[in-house]
């Protein structure tokens, strides 16, 4: 594990609490959506807040793309699951609303899981994990040579 | 009657996430650590290789019918209820899955993260 991908899973994270919260924010001030009036999911997208909150959550899907190309799902999917733990310090300590005893029972459930999977191995499944990326490589060279191109 | 729909449409949710996520993290395991080749290839050659692969595109097919599932959720049963619930039947399914279909090695390290988290998520967004 490099700084970068911590920096990858910080990412996932963020812009999936991030983007949640300013989708949520924002759809409040749009109103309902009913199947009957498709034409109000245009005017919800035109809302700012839900704007921004899609673009983040696009930002999350890219950051999660890209800790799944070199770790397992089982290892990500905690880390993502981490953005509720955000959200509810936000909520606690920049919104001042009521976090309940359950809800705090619930950040520290979350937290311990987050712990146990961030001490064992990023990557178990060998199966594709390691002999596709090598096949790839030689695959990449032999383009690069054949195309004249020096990496 | 409606707590059948509800339970019914939850349970779609998290088939087509669990089918999501399972798809996803095939696509990209197949497309390889996007580190090592943006460094030899270039950004381009990432983006590419990640559009033309099939089980990408199937999963974010999976992940549009769990979106619209979850909106019909929501139409018949509380968001207290129905997020927290279709969250964590997730986490547990994504853990059974990708033991079985991605050959995770899912150890009592990770099943025990998997219930804690599941467990958490419930309190949380209930």
């Amino acid at each position: 594990m490099t700084f970068r991908k911590y920096l990858v899973l910080a990412g996932v994270t963020v812009f999936a609490a991030a983007g949640d919260s300013m989708l949520s924010h924002g759809m409040k001030q749009a109103g309902n959506i009913s199947l009957h009036h498709l034409q109000s999911v245009i005017l919800a997208v035109l809302n700012p807040w839900v704007a921004v909150g899609i673009l983040l959550l696009l930002a999350f899907f890219a950051s999660y793309m890209n800790a799944l190309s070199w770790a397992d799902l089982t290892y990500v999917l905690p880390a993502t699951s981490l953005g509720y733990v955000l959200l509810a310090l936000i909520a606690k300590f920049v919104l001042h609303e009521q976090v309940s005893p359950l809800r705090w029972l619930g950040i520290a459930l979350i937290s311990g899981g987050v712990g146990f999977v961030a001490g064992g191995p990023a990557l178990t499944s060998h199966a594709h994990g390691e002999h596709a990326p090598a096949k790839d490589e030689a695959r990449d060279r032999a383009v690069a040579v054949s195309s004249g191109v020096d990496s | 009657m409606k707590h059948l729909y509800t339970w019914g449409a939850i349970l779609a949710i998290v088939l087509a996430s669990v089918i999501g996520d399972i798809l996803l993290a095939h696509a990209m395991k197949q497309v390889g650590d996007i580190h090592a080749l943006w460094r030899r290839s270039g950004l381009w050659s990432v983006i590419g290789r990640i559009l033309t692969n099939s089980n990408f595109f199937l999963g974010l097919m999976a992940m549009t019918v769990a979106f619209f599932s979850l909106l019909f959720a929501l139409s018949w049963g509380d968001v207290s209820l129905v997020a927290p619930a279709a969250a964590s039947l997730t986490f547990i399914g994504n853990a059974f899955a990708a033991k079985i279909f991605l050959h995770e090695k899912v150890d009592r390290r990770r099943w025990i993260a998997a219930v804690l988290v599941a467990g958490g998520v419930a309190l949380l967004a209930g």
